[in-house]
């Protein structure tokens, strides 16, 4: 039954561990803006029709 | 339809409709960004949402301050080696074409080399290289695409270094965290089973339920104690003391509980009540990160302005750009066309026409002559002036309101709440309840006696009570938002249920600013007659020519044969023989035995008086209707700082109980307040513009009426939307409903507390009693409180919006 503590100190350490997550993401401003993130995740490739740039990226990680 | 709007910002298409791309535009500057944006491959601006554009505003000028290293520096957010970062506020931020073309400004400025946007606080964060460009063609860049900036003296003196308050956050998680580990340490003790490996390892999570609840008792907890404390050392008994001393106790009981193995402690009941509690605060705090409740004159002046150096050779100046603050006595500063005049000055030369409804509320343009005194706040209107300083930025007439009682003073923190009322009788009656229960088990069985004590204050903790409020008025506060009324904080609802005189400002708050109404009265003109006043009106920068010019009919273009203004008086032209005067009654030969207080543009033709065109302020649509819902309930007058002019009209439109007020001043706008409330009345003040602030600031609840919440409003508890003005009743209903549902609930509250304290003062209190009841009385009355303050929201709302 000792298998307990080792349980116990597991389930506690993963929980520590999303729990310093959630600490981090508040220190690094996570939270501040929780508007404009939903916004710009919807921008893809808009600018593609003159410049280079995405394609060469694209190229690039191809290779 | 859609073809008769611009397509780059929507406005409706004038007569000059400018094609390209056989797309159509309103005015050249609308034209020119369409053209930046397709040469730069920008053009998913105009896919993501239609006619996402604001015509660009004219800069001549304007930012030539930030060529001054010593502003650009207090500016910027972050200045070392080659890299700058700048944060900038631009109003027109409103849809996600605008977040996208302003994260990719690398596009149009190599040097930029990210953007970010905040979308809620309308802001820009630049990051660019400041070797290859420099803040002003940021922001000269930035204004040509319509996307103008807004610096203001605020950016300039405000603390670049102010931090970001988390702590109710991380006291959350910390809470949060706790609580469920606690929950699932102590669960298998609920069921009291006497098994060998329960009785094991019930140290390991007793031990365990004790390191998680210090944080949240020693941090998390914290606040409450220290209000507690400040409550008690200033004698007042208010909610927070009741809830510490639940929260200390259930601590010191749980601790000696499991020290000696007595029992399982209360570590579930006390990491879910400060959880609850904190939960409840956190929905309190609804804050509006676009609008700003704290503005002063700060927010409006700008931070530089030109001044005038005369060098040896008498037609030759040196035009440099200084700080504001560096104003001194005896300069001479150019105020270009728009521009505002940030100190009290003296006109040196050039014609001015001031727009004071800044300060005082009077909506007409003033015309002013060379030696005349000119105040602070007032905005040039007429081309570039030059003028002379009389007194500093912090002396003049306007920044001096600032320096009287009601900006200093916190007193609108020393709100009493409900709660803290009802938690002083609430604090005295549970210890009375410990004390005489303790006493009767000291002589009944005294083993008990500690163990009653602690129960009673275990489960009078007022969680419930405590929960009630916030989330009552945090729920009603979303609500009103919904609605375009946006509140300050919590207190401010509560605040509003006592009021019982309002008091309204009139220009710009019952009437609108952006239409006037403009009337002939006289003898008919002729055709020709409209003709060359058009025509004559043309010519004219004068404020009400302009206006007047929008109204009249279409003519066609004659030139003048000769035509003079003159400043002070008006126009007079000469076309084809045919004469034309237009201006001032003096200039124009008038008769003036009637008295006119209307601003009015008087016309003569061939030597013969013929009429006058009278502007007149254009009252919102539904005043009449609000005053007469509202005198029921409460006093109502019109404090105005403009002259009596329109006071018959008023008289007549309004009840006759609306007390009417003209000729205030803003200091005596807060005098009138201050007396008012001497006379203990409550007042709720309404206005819209930086001659009511100390008004707004003395009354007991400031509303500001804005066209466009997004612009300025001075400092004020809440910004209400000006279509929304009507609504105003509702609101003030609904927040009285909101109080009623509050004591219904706390009602509520006191039956589970009666509950508990039947186990408590009985004896029989185990933790599992108190992890159901704890819990279950919060979560109902969230419940209770969230529903109820929906469905009378829902009820108030329904008859105005049919």
């Amino acid at each position: 039954m000792s298998v307990i503590y080792i349980l116990i100190a597991a389930s506690i350490f993963v929980a520590i561990i999303f729990f310093i997550a959630f600490l981090i993401s508040i220190k690094r401003g996570q939270y501040d803006d929780v508007c404009t993130p939903a916004i710009r995740m919807l921008f893809e490739d808009e600018l593609v029709n003159t410049s280079e740039n995405p394609k060469r990226i694209s190229k690039n990680n191809q290779l | 339809m859609e073809n008769q709007n611009c397509y780059h910002c929507g406005n409706t298409l004038g007569k000059k409709i400018k094609y390209i791309d056989d797309k159509r535009f309103c005015c050249n500057g609308c034209k020119t960004v369409y053209e930046i944006f397709s040469t730069n491959g920008m053009f998913a601006y105009y896919n993501l949402e239609t006619t996402p554009g604001a015509p660009p505003s004219e800069i001549n000028g304007k930012f030539e301050y930030l060529n001054n290293q010593d502003i650009v520096s207090k500016l910027l957010d972050f200045n070392e080696n080659d890299i700058s970062i700048i944060t900038l506020f631009i109003h027109h931020i409103h849809c996600s074409s605008c977040i996208w073309v302003l994260e990719n400004l690398n596009k149009l400025i190599p040097a930029i080399r990210s953007s970010q946007v905040d979308f809620s606080k309308k802001k820009v964060s630049i990051t660019y290289k400041n070797n290859e460009t420099s803040l002003k063609d940021i922001v000269t860049m930035l204004s040509s695409i319509g996307y103008e900036p807004t610096i203001s003296l605020d950016d300039y003196t405000r603390e670049k270094t102010e931090k970001k308050d988390y702590s109710i956050l991380y006291k959350l998680g910390i809470a949060g965290f706790a609580f469920g580990n606690v929950m699932f340490l102590s669960f298998p003790e609920y069921f009291e089973i006497s098994e060998y490996w329960l009785e094991k390892y019930k140290h390991l999570f007793r031990g365990l339920m004790f390191i998680f609840s210090l944080p949240v008792v020693f941090y998390a907890a914290g606040d409450y104690f220290k209000s507690a404390f400040k409550g008690l050392r200033n004698r007042i008994l208010n909610i927070d003391v009741p809830i510490a001393l639940g929260i200390l106790v259930l601590f010191l009981r749980s601790t000696i509980e499991i020290l000696l193995d007595l029992g399982s402690g209360f570590f579930d009941s006390l990491t879910g009540l400060v959880f609850f509690l904190l939960v409840g605060k956190f929905f309190q705090q609804k804050t509006y990160s676009f609008l700003s409740f704290e503005r002063d004159y700060k927010s409006y002046f700008p931070i530089a302005v030109t001044r005038l150096t005369r060098t040896s050779n008498p037609n030759q100046t040196i035009e440099e750009n200084i700080q504001l603050y560096t104003i001194k006595k005896g300069d001479t500063l150019l105020i270009r066309h728009g521009e505002l005049i940030p100190v009290d000055c003296i006109l040196a030369k050039g014609t001015a026409a001031i727009d004071y409804s800044f300060v005082t509320g009077e909506s007409e343009t003033l015309s002013k002559n060379i030696g005349d005194k000119l105040y602070a706040g007032g905005k040039q209107s007429d081309g570039a002036i030059e003028v002379e300083v009389l007194k500093t930025v912090q002396q003049s007439y306007l920044t001096k309101l600032w320096s009287k009682d009601a900006f200093t003073k916190q007193q609108k923190n020393q709100y009493v709440t409900l709660i803290d009322i009802t938690s002083k009788y609430f604090t005295i009656s549970i210890l009375g309840i410990a004390l005489v229960s303790t006493i009767f088990w000291l002589i009944y069985d005294s083993a008990k006696a500690l163990n009653v004590f602690t129960a009673v204050l275990i489960i009078a903790c007022p969680c419930a009570l405590a929960l009630a409020r916030p989330f009552a008025l945090g729920n009603i506060i979303r609500i009103f938002g919904r609605n375009q009324f946006y509140i300050k904080n919590a207190d401010v609802i509560e605040e509003l249920t006592k009021i019982d005189t309002i008091i309204f400002d009139k220009t710009g708050t019952i009437t609108t600013t952006k239409k006037s109404n403009i009337s002939y009265q006289g003898n008919p003109l002729s055709h020709w007659e409209e003709k060359i006043l058009k025509n004559s009106l043309r010519n004219s920068s004068h404020p009400l020519s302009r206006k007047l010019y929008d109204l009249l009919a279409d003519q066609d273009i004659m030139t003048a044969d000769d035509y003079e203004e003159i400043v002070g008086k008006g126009i007079e032209a000469h076309y084809n023989g045919h004469h034309i005067k237009i201006g001032s009654p003096q200039y124009t030969g008038a008769d003036l035995k009637k008295k006119e207080s209307d601003t009015a543009v008087h016309i003569q033709t061939n030597n013969s008086y013929k009429g006058f065109y009278r502007f007149k302020n254009e009252y919102r649509s539904g005043m009449k209707d609000l005053f007469h819902n509202l005198q029921q309930d409460y006093k109502l007058s019109v404090l105005s700082g403009d002259n009596d002019g329109e006071k018959s009209y008023l008289k007549s439109i309004l009840p006759t109980k609306v007390n009417l007020l003209f000729n205030h001043k803003p200091d005596q706008k807060l005098e009138h307040i201050k007396s008012l409330q001497d006379n203990s009345a409550k007042v709720l003040m309404i206005g819209d513009g930086l001659n009511d602030a100390g008004a707004l600031a003395q009354s007991n609840v400031g509303i500001v009426v804005s066209d466009n919440t997004n612009t300025f409003s001075p400092a004020c508890d809440a910004i209400l939307q000006s279509s929304k003005m009507t609504l105003l009743p509702q609101f003030l209903k609904l927040s009285k409903e909101t109080i009623r549902i509050i004591k219904s609930s706390i009602v509520l509250s006191f039956l589970y507390n009666g509950i508990g304290l039947y186990f408590a003062v009985t004896g029989q209190l185990k933790p599992v009693i108190a992890a159901i009841l704890m819990p279950l009385s919060s979560i109902s009355i969230v419940i209770y409180v969230t529903l109820l303050t929906n469905w009378s929201a829902r009820r108030i709302k329904s008859p105005s919006e049919e």
